[in-house]
C-alpha cells in the first residue's frame, strides 16, 4: 500500500538562521494514527505547518501521492486539514454554520453541496444542533470539537492537529479522545499529552531539535524513561 | 559584510506571505547608540527639517546629506546595505512625484527608449523630480538610523522628557507591550484561514466570491478586535493589582548632559551649514 | 520589513513642503489635544488599557487582508472601527498612537510628514467615520441592517476623504499638480474604501453577534459629540467640494505652492545681503557636485578608519546590554 504521507530529507531554518527540522524522514500509512512527540521547540508545528505548505523546506513531502509544491498546495489543503491549537485562531464567522462552511464554500461548491457537508462535518463531531449558534461563547471543548468540523466539512484524507487536548477540563478532554478515537481519518497530532497518546495513537514518533530521536510503537517509547528523559520529555 | 541586523536576538514571527513584524532596534556597542535618545530624537527631526528646506537640485549639498547618514550607519555597526535598503521602501511613493517630470516648465529635453518615438520631458520637473526621491530616500535613512540605534522604552521616556502628554506614553507603551503578541495571533489566524483555502479535486473555480472573502475577513477583525478587548480586561485587572491608580509610576528623570548638549549643538550648526550650502548650490 | 501595505496614505518626508508639514503639525497637535482633555473627561482609567490594546489590534490587524486579484489585496485601516467602538475621542488618540509608531519605528510614513498623516489617518478618518455613522444610524433607527448599512458608508468615507485631503496635500506642496492627484486619489481609494467597508461590515457582524453590548453602548450619547459630527461633516463637504475645484484648477494651486516656497525669497535676500559673494567653483555646480563627493568619501573613509581603529581597543564603556 502506498503510503499516504511521505517525508524525505526534510530541512528547514527560519530566516533568522535558526534551524527547526533537519533531515526529517516519515512515512505515514492510509487510516494510521501517529502521535508526534518532543519537548517544546522540538519542531512538532512546524513539521505540522510543511504537511500543507505554510512552511516550505528543502526536501521532499508527498501527499496522496502528489508532490508538494508552489502550485498544488490548494490541492493539497484539501487532503490535509490542519487543526490549531487555540480555536479562536480558527472561528471567525458571526454563526458555527459559516465557520463550517466556509472550506467549501471557497473550494467553489455550490449551497446546496455546502450544506451537506457541513451537515455532515457537524453530525461527526456530535454537533449538529448548534448551526446558528455564535463560537465565540462556546465553551473550550465545544470550540475544539467546531474547529474540527471547520476541517472535516472539507472532507480531508488526514487530518493534523496541533495539541488538540490543551487547555481542556478533564470531561472536555475525555469527550474530545473519544471523537477522535472514532475518526476514521489518517491522523497525525502533535501533542504532549501522554495519556492520550496511550489510548489513542499505537505510532508515535520522538522529535527532538528538529531531527527524529525515535519511530515506533507507543506503548514501547512511552516506557522508555531514559529515552523520554534523553530528549528532554521528563 | 553580514548584516548584524538579521542576527538580531528578537524573536521573528513570519506571515505566510513571509512578511515580518519585528523591531527594529539592534544592539550594538557604538558611539551612535550611546547618544542620549532626547538627542537623537530632537536631531532626526533636525536633520529632516533642514533637509527638506534645501531647495530642489542642491546636488552638492544631498550628497553631504547622504555622506552624514552613510557614516553614521557605519559608525553604529548596522550595515550600511541594512541602511539603504530599508529606506529604499520610502520609494515606492516616488511614483506621485513621477508627473513634475512631464508637467514642468521649459527648457525641455528628448529622449529616446529604444526605438520607441522620443518621450519630451522638462529638465527642471526631472531635477525636481530626483531632488524629492533624495530627500525622501536620506530622510527615511535617518528615521531608519534614529529607530535601529534606539531601544524602544528609551524612546518612549525621551518623549516623555521632551513633554509628550503621559497618557500616550502610557498607551503607546501599552500598545508596544501586545503589539508582536497580538500580531503574533493575526499570524496564526491567517494561517489557519489559508489552511481551510483549498481548492476541489476536480474543479479550477475557487475562492469564492470577492464580497465574501472580504466579509470573513472582517470577521476576523471582529474576533480579534473582540479578543484584544477582552484580553484588555484581563490587562487592567492585573494593573490594578499591581497597584495601578490611574497615574503611571514617576519616571526616573535624568538632565541632559554637557558633552550630549554640545553633540546636539554641533549636529544643528552642521545642519545649517549644510542647509546654506544647499541654498546657494540650488533652485 | 514593512508589514503595512503599501499604503498610499502614508506620506514619507520629501513630498511635503516644510511649511506645510509645519501647519498640519500645528492643527494636528491642537486637535490631539483637545482628544486628550475630552478622553480624560469621559474615560476611566479602565479605559487606558482599552485603548492600549486595541491600538495594537488595529496595527496588527492592519495585517488581516483578502485577496482581490492576482497579488493586490485589501486591507483594513480601522479608524471607523475605532470610531465606532470607542467614540471619536478616543479613536482619535488610538489611531494617533498607531500612525505615529508606523512613522518612527517602522518608517511607514515620514516623521516630518507625521502631521499630515495623523491629521488624514487620526483626526480626519476618526471623525467623519464617526459623523457619518451617528446621523445615518438616527436615520436608520433601530434597524440592524442600518449598522451594516451606516459602518459601510462611514467606513468608505473615512479612507475616500482623507485620500482627498492627502492629495490636497500633495498639490499645495507642488509636488504632484492638482489635476493628476486629485482624481488619482481619489479614484484609487475609492476602490480601497470599498475593501475597508466590507471588512468593517464583517467586523460589525462579528461584534454584534457576540457582544451587541459595545456597539450600542456609545450611540445613546451623540448629542456629547456633536461637535465631531458637525465638524467630521464640515471636513467632508469643504474636501469634497474642493477636490474637484483644485483639479480643474490646478494653476491656483501652484501659485500657492510657489508662494510659500519661501526657498526662493530666502535666496534673493541672500543674495541682496552678500552681492559679490562667490565661492570659487560652486558657479560650476558638477564642479561643486564632485568637490562634494570627493568630500563626502574623505569623511567616510575617515569614519571607516575610525571604526577600525576603535575595534581595536576595547572600550570600557560600551553599552552595557540590559
Amino acid at each position: 500500500m502506498e503510503p499516504v504521507i511521505e517525508i524525505r530529507n526534510l530541512s528547514f531554518s527560519y530566516p533568522d538562521g535558526k534551524q527547526a527540522l533537519a533531515g526529517i524522514n516519515l512515512l505515514v500509512q492510509p487510516g494510521e494514527k501517529v502521535a508526534l512527540v518532543g519537548a517544546n521547540g522540538a519542531g512538532k508545528s512546524t513539521l505540522l505547518y510543511h504537511l500543507n505548505g505554510i512552511f516550505t523546506g528543502s526536501g521532499m513531502i508527498r501527499v496522496n501521492q502528489l508532490e508538494l509544491n508552489k502550485n498544488n498546495l490548494p490541492r493539497v489543503r484539501a487532503m490535509v486539514g490542519l487543526v490549531f491549537q487555540n480555536p479562536d485562531d480558527q472561528l471567525f464567522s458571526p454563526t458555527v454554520y459559516e465557520d463550517v462552511a466556509y472550506g467549501p464554500t471557497y473550494q467553489g461548491f455550490d449551497p446546496h453541496i455546502v450544506r451537506e457537508k457541513v451537515a455532515l462535518a457537524l453530525k461527526a463531531v456530535h454537533m449538529e444542533d448548534y448551526t446558528l449558534r455564535n463560537p465565540y461563547h462556546l465553551s473550550s471543548g465545544e470550540k475544539k470539537r467546531i474547529a474540527i468540523a471547520t476541517v472535516l466539512s472539507m472532507q480531508p484524507q488526514i487530518l493534523a492537529f496541533d495539541e488538540p487536548t490543551a487547555g481542556l477540563d478533564p470531561r472536555a478532554r475525555r469527550e474530545l479522545i473519544d471523537l477522535l478515537l472514532e475518526l476514521q481519518q489518517t491522523m497525525i497530532i502533535a501533542t504532549h499529552d501522554m495519556n492520550m497518546v496511550e489510548q489513542l495513537t499505537p505510532r508515535t514518533v520522538l522529535l527532538n531539535h528538529g531531527k527524529i530521536a525515535a519511530d515506533g510503537p507507543s506503548l514501547d517509547i512511552l516506557r522508555n524513561d531514559r529515552l523520554l528523559m534523553t530528549n528532554g520529555l521528563i | 559584510m553580514a548584516s548584524p541586523a538579521l542576527k538580531s536576538a528578537h524573536p521573528l514571527k513570519t506571515t505566510p506571505k513571509g512578511r515580518w513584524l519585528r523591531e527594529l532596534y539592534t544592539p550594538n556597542h557604538s558611539a551612535v547608540h550611546r547618544i542620549d535618545a532626547r538627542v537623537k530624537v530632537i536631531f532626526t527631526l533636525a536633520f529632516i527639517v533642514f533637509l527638506n528646506l534645501t531647495p530642489s537640485g542642491a546636488w552638492p549639498a544631498y550628497v553631504l546629506f547622504f555622506t552624514w547618514m552613510f557614516s553614521l550607519s557605519l559608525s553604529s555597526r548596522l550595515g550600511i546595505v541594512f541602511v539603504l535598503k530599508r529606506s529604499l521602501l520610502a520609494l515606492p511613493f516616488v511614483l506621485a512625484a513621477l508627473p513634475l517630470v512631464f508637467t514642468g516648465p521649459a527648457p525641455l529635453g528628448h529622449i529616446s527608449v529604444l526605438n520607441a518615438p522620443p518621450l519630451t520631458y522638462s529638465v527642471v520637473g526631472f531635477y525636481r523630480f530626483a531632488s524629492i526621491a533624495i530627500k525622501a530616500w536620506v530622510s527615511v535613512m535617518a528615521a531608519v538610523l534614529l529607530a535601529a540605534t534606539t531601544r524602544f522604552p528609551d524612546l518612549l521616556t525621551a518623549f516623555s522628557q521632551l513633554k509628550v502628554p503621559t497618557l500616550f506614553i502610557t498607551i503607546i507603551g501599552l500598545m508596544w507591550r501586545y503589539l508582536f503578541v497580538i500580531s503574533d495571533e493575526v499570524t496564526r489566524m491567517l494561517r489557519a484561514r489559508t489552511s481551510r483555502s483549498a481548492t476541489a479535486p476536480r474543479s479550477n473555480r475557487s475562492g469564492g466570491s470577492l464580497f465574501w472573502r472580504a466579509r470573513v475577513t472582517g470577521g476576523m477583525a471582529g474576533n480579534l478586535f473582540l479578543r484584544s478587548i477582552e484580553r484588555s480586561d484581563r490587562v487592567y485587572a492585573a494593573m490594578l493589582s499591581r497597584g495601578y491608580t490611574g497615574q503611571p509610576a514617576a519616571q526616573k528623570t535624568t538632565r541632559l548632559q554637557k558633552k550630549d548638549l554640545l553633540v546636539l549643538a554641533a549636529g544643528v550648526i552642521l545642519l545649517v551649514i549644510l542647509w546654506l550650502l544647499g541654498v546657494i548650490t540650488g533652485g | 520589513m514593512l508589514f503595512s501595505p503599501i499604503n498610499p496614505m502614508h506620506i514619507p518626508d520629501g513630498f511635503l513642503s516644510v511649511l506645510l508639514s509645519i501647519v498640519l503639525w500645528v492643527i494636528s497637535v491642537v486637535l490631539i489635544g483637545i482628544a486628550l482633555r475630552k478622553t480624560g473627561q469621559t474615560i476611566g482609567e479602565r479605559q487606558v488599557p482599552l485603548m492600549g490594546v486595541l491600538a495594537a489590534a488595529i496595527f496588527a490587524g492592519q495585517m488581516l487582508n483578502f485577496s482581490v486579484t492576482g497579488g493586490t489585496s485589501g486591507h483594513l485601516l480601522g479608524a471607523a472601527i475605532a470610531a465606532i467602538l470607542l467614540g471619536p475621542w478616543p479613536a482619535v488618540l488610538v489611531m494617533t498612537s498607531v500612525v505615529a509608531v508606523q512613522a518612527l519605528l517602522f518608517q511607514d510614513g515620514g516623521i516630518l510628514a507625521l502631521g499630515a498623516n495623523l491629521f488624514n489617518m487620526a483626526i480626519i478618518g476618526p471623525f467623519v467615520a464617526y459623523a457619518l455613522f451617528t446621523l445615518l444610524m438616527k436615520l436608520f433607527k433601530k434597524q440592524t441592517w442600518g449598522l451594516f448599512i451606516a459602518g459601510f458608508i462611514a467606513a468608505w468615507s473615512s479612507i475616500f476623504i482623507a485620500s482627498l485631503a492627502c492629495a490636497l496635500q500633495l498639490a499645495l506642496s507642488g509636488t504632484s499638480p492638482a489635476n493628476i492627484a486629485v482624481p488619482a486619489m481619489g479614484a484609487i481609494h475609492a476602490l480601497i474604501g470599498i475593501g475597508e467597508g466590507l471588512i468593517t461590515i464583517g467586523a460589525l457582524a462579528f461584534i454584534f453577534a457576540a457582544r451587541k453590548d459595545l456597539l450600542i453602548a456609545d450611540a445613546n450619547k451623540p448629542a456629547r459629540n456633536i461637535g465631531v459630527v458637525v465638524g467630521g461633516l464640515l471636513l467632508s463637504l469643504v474636501l469634497v467640494v474642493l477636490s474637484p475645484l483644485a483639479s480643474s484648477h490646478p494653476d491656483g494651486l501652484e501659485w500657492v505652492a510657489e508662494k510659500h516656497g519661501f526657498i526662493e525669497v530666502a535666496r534673493e535676500a541672500f543674495y541682496n545681503i552678500v552681492p559679490d559673494y562667490s565661492m570659487p567653483g560652486i558657479s560650476n555646480p558638477a564642479l561643486a557636485t564632485i568637490a562634494a563627493g570627493i568630500l563626502g568619501a574623505v569623511i567616510v573613509f575617515g569614519v571607516a578608519y575610525g571604526i577600525a581603529r576603535a575595534e581595536k581597543r576595547p572600550s570600557a564603556q560600551d553599552d552595557a546590554q540590559r
